[in-house]
């Protein structure tokens, strides 16, 4: 029996559209899935080599180009091994199977008796042999993959599971190797001046004054969409902020008065819903405990401002960009300029890291905009205000915790109430145009209706529901319609939350019963993985249970399985708290099952730590009646170097296992850890982030 | 106005027509396509685009052309390239030391500065030299690691 073909093959059978041989021996794979900083390409290029059997020097890759691959929706959600790469593997094995069939039946021989040794195909113990190559031109790769071909046993890998270096580095940290480095024949630079706030009107605009400066070639004027273009970088620029001094806005108070989290978002627009529901005879319950937790807006905060490049000749209209879909922003792009989407072509290209929906398709829709406008290709970079103020943030959350504990000291009710806006606004979700300029033009298009993405895995209620054995649990989620300010996919969405809420209130509950967080944790937990993270943890931390803290160090534990599904992180949180708080060192064990590569796994899981280290215990976007206020690095301040933890990660082997999706799994678990070990340290629970010395102080009464 | 300036990059001299007051990554990246060098911010906070000059790491975002010019300007390709990297190139590859990389650049001129001026920097140092630059993936962890290494192997020691 054969495993029924992965999703992303059924939705793009054809094994053209993934894989091909080339004369010069190389052979060049397509994947919907693409580089965004972690390291895709190179475990894909793994995959295939290892299941073609060909040397992985010989594997190019081309990722994310609408003309040629696979569309694979969006390189989003922990997903790309899990689902990118089965497909990949899948497609690898087929290929694979058709080519030995192809030189049995060359040689006369059954397919047992072919071995096949980078890309040469022989018949073993003898000289006759061929190649993927010298065949390619009597096999067919435009068939429907039939998913019957089986993929090697993993325990015959030899490509996949070692820790191969990164192929994209060598050029990225020497030269040209990111979008904002394409230059095209006869290209223009542009830049986009964008309203001051998200309702300001445009009232006045001299856009001749514009065009007369220095190297301008186009002001583009389209409603509240207005693009300049100039022959040098530093003339559109000027031009831009040429620009800025003669528009004239009418700007509204329309944000909403900037009170803490917890107060604002239960008083906007929301419709509720019951996420999970499982009410077993409830057991009798000694104590109550309520909690409530929050965690602010967030921003993606890119250090590379997003950035596109387009080319429109001939009716048609091509597309460079950094995005995360290229086959949904190429339908969004082809409905706003009114085209088929059979006349877009969409490429991707390398970006800053994104870590979610930031302004690259923004950033696309610009350029095509612009390009169309002025007639010559464009490249349009964003400025970091606008990257920090317009992109997407991740949505605030409220999670308001119930539990009830029996006289052992067991959990036996649950309830976990959340408030969160959407965040799956991604252009190619729902019924609008999910792009900022497209808003802003004359007449506006609309965004896509408020909506997020059902449970499991969820979105606003990622990881709402919890891992441990209650046997009461009632899971209730408030959506948030209302968006004061514009929100999307930021790594890990709810889960972040709700895992900082759950795992808080574990280590609360915990307390509570005089038990130690570890303990505690086991004592509810049944699935042997998820134990098993939390040991390998606690043990590299050397955890003693009952350790006392000497009142400025102090450590914590916090668990997660990713969407309940994908990989398993444990994390433990030194911490030393003066006048704020550092974390000193990260302890955490990954169970990803089988891992294509070990030490990009490892590279994750360490950018995912000190990334959330950063929103933890840092980040937030502020706001008045009228603007985002998050429009430079001084107001949007991240972790620095000085502030950096030692990392240590474990990675649990589970291999021959399926491969788990890992790169978003350590958000949730690490905040929690923080926020713990500030409880071990000062005996004081903070429960609204980013935990800043003033919330240190404000928990500390 | 443009005017014409005369620049010392990487040990050959240019020659380049733009406005004065032009930030110099903007004359590195497109005039003379030295494109490693990465626009950040324009503001000076973010170090992606750090270049050497005279031997000193600044933010070549908010370095005018006019005070470029006469002065021995470094960028990443005066280091080293894909086939022969510089020692700190090098530690980086060989610890991995990156994710999205955009940062990357910068922060390996920043590290050359400090490895100009010490020979074998303490972690503070280290730390200290990276002040001005942020990395968004948290690769921190790896890049001081990186840093560590590529400063041993300068001072001939022994590679951890």
């Amino acid at each position: 029996m054969s495993a029924p073909p992965p999703a992303n093959l059924k939705a793009n059978p054809r094994l053209d559209r993934w894989v091909r041989f080339n004369a010069d021996r190389t052979v060049t794979i397509f994947s919907g899935k693409v580089e965004l900083g972690q390291g895709i390409v190179t475990a894909m290029a793994q995959i295939a080599a290892e299941e073609l059997d060909v040397a992985l020097e010989r594997v190019a890759t081309r990722p994310g180009d609408t003309s040629v691959g696979p569309n694979e929706g969006y390189t989003a959600g922990s997903m790309s091994i899990e689902q990118g790469g089965a497909a990949m593997r899948a497609v690898c094995a087929e290929v694979r199977k058709l080519f030995l069939d192809a030189a049995a039946s060359r040689f006369e021989v059954n397919v047992s008796e072919l071995t096949i040794c980078d890309g040469v195909i022989e018949v073993a113990g003898t000289d006759r042999r061929t190649s993927y190559w010298e065949l390619a031109g009597e096999v067919s790769l435009a068939w429907q993959a039939t998913g019957e071909a089986r993929p090697k046993p993993p325990a015959q890998y030899s490509i996949v599971g070692k820790s191969i270096a990164r192929r994209d580095l060598h050029a990225k940290l020497s030269g040209a190797a990111y979008i904002h480095d394409l230059e095209l024949p006869g290209m223009v630079h542009a830049r986009v001046l964008r309203p001051p706030s998200y309702s300001a009107r445009l009232v006045g605009f001299d856009a001749e004054g514009v065009r007369a400066l220095p190297g301008v070639v186009a002001v583009v004027v389209n409603g509240r969409f207005i693009g300049v273009c100039a022959t040098r970088e530093e003339e559109a620029v000027r031009a831009l902020e040429g620009a800025r001094r003669v528009a004239r806005w009418d700007e509204q108070p329309t944000l909403p008065e900037p009170v803490e989290i917890r107060e604002l978002l239960p008083r906007l627009a929301a419709e509720t819903k019951v996420v999970a529901a499982n009410r077993a005879p409830a057991a009798p319950t000694k104590t109550r405990h309520e909690a409530v937790y929050s965690r602010p807006y967030l921003a993606h905060a890119s250090i590379g401002p997003s950035c596109a490049a387009a080319m429109f000749a001939g009716g048609k209209l091509t597309v460079w960009s950094h995005t995360q879909g290229s086959f949904p922003l190429r339908g969004q792009i082809a409905r706003v300029l009114g085209m088929p989407d059979a006349e877009v072509t969409v490429v991707h290209r390398d970006g800053a890291g994104c870590y979610g929906h930031n302004g690259a398709d923004d950033a696309a829709l610009d350029a095509a905009l612009l390009a169309v406008a002025c007639g010559r290709p464009v490249l349009v970079q964003w400025t970091r205000e606008d990257e920090l103020a317009w992109s997407p943030f991740g949505s605030a959350m409220v999670v308001k915790l119930a539990a009830g504990v029996d006289a052992a000291g067991n959990v036996v009710e649950w309830r976990h109430e959340l408030w969160s806006h959407s965040h799956v606004r991604r252009p190619g979700a729902g019924d609008g145009v999910n792009l900022l300029a497209a808003w802003h033009l004359d007449p506006p298009f609309a965004a896509s209706t408020p909506r997020d993405a059902p449970y499991p895995p969820g979105a606003g209620d990622r990881n709402a529901v919890p891992l441990y054995d209650f046997p009461v649990q009632e899971i209730v989620y408030h959506f948030v319609s209302e968006m004061p300010l514009r929100v999307s996919a930021l790594r890990s969405l709810g889960a972040y939350a709700n895992v900082f809420a759950i795992e808080s209130f574990m280590d609360e509950l915990a307390a509570a019963a005089l038990t130690d967080p570890v303990a505690f944790r086991l004592k509810h937990l049944a699935d042997p993985r998820a134990r098993a993270v939390i040991e390998a943890a606690a043990s590299k931390a050397a955890w003693r249970a009952s350790e006392p803290s000497n009142g400025t160090r102090g450590r914590g534990i916090a668990f997660a399985r990713y969407k309940n599904a994908s990989a398993y992180c444990a994390v433990v949180a030194e911490i030393e708290v003066t006048e704020r708080i550092r974390l000193r060192r990260a302890i955490a064990a990954v169970d990803a099952g089988h891992v294509v590569n070990p030490d990009g796994l490892r590279n994750q899981i360490e950018g995912g730590i000190v990334q959330a280290t950063s929103w933890t215990l840092k980040e937030a976007v502020r706001w008045d009646a009228n603007r985002v206020l998050a429009r430079s690095w001084e107001a949007y301040p991240i972790l620095k170097f000085d502030e950096t933890p030692d990392v240590e990660v474990v990675i649990v082997d589970r291999s021959g296992d399926p491969g788990l999706g890992a790169g978003e799994c350590a958000a949730g678990p690490t905040a929690a850890a923080i926020a713990n070990a500030l409880y071990h340290a000062l005996g004081v629970r903070a429960r609204d982030l980013p935990l800043t010395p003033e919330r240190v102080a404000q928990a500390m009464g | 106005m443009t005017e014409r300036f005369t620049l010392r990059v990487n040990g050959g001299a240019h020659e380049v027509a733009a406005e004065p007051s032009t930030p110099l990554v903007y004359v590195l990246r497109n005039d003379l396509q030295l494109k490693g060098t990465r626009f950040g911010c324009g503001t000076g906070h973010c170090g992606a685009c750090t270049v050497l000059l005279d031997g000193n790491a600044v933010q070549s975002c908010d370095t005018p052309l006019w005070s470029a010019a006469g002065h021995e300007i470094t960028t990443i390709e005066g280091l080293g390239d894909a086939a022969r990297p510089h020692p700190l190139q090098q530690a980086f590859l060989d610890k991995q030391a990156a994710q999205c990389g955009y940062c990357i650049n910068g922060i390996i001129m920043s590290a050359a500065a400090l490895l100009r001026r010490t020979a074998a920097p303490t972690d503070p140092e280290i730390v200290a030299a990276l002040d001005r630059h942020l990395c968004r993936c948290g690769t921190h962890v790896r890049i001081l690691r990186a840093i560590r290494r590529a400063a041993r192997e300068l001072a001939g020691k022994p590679l951890a």
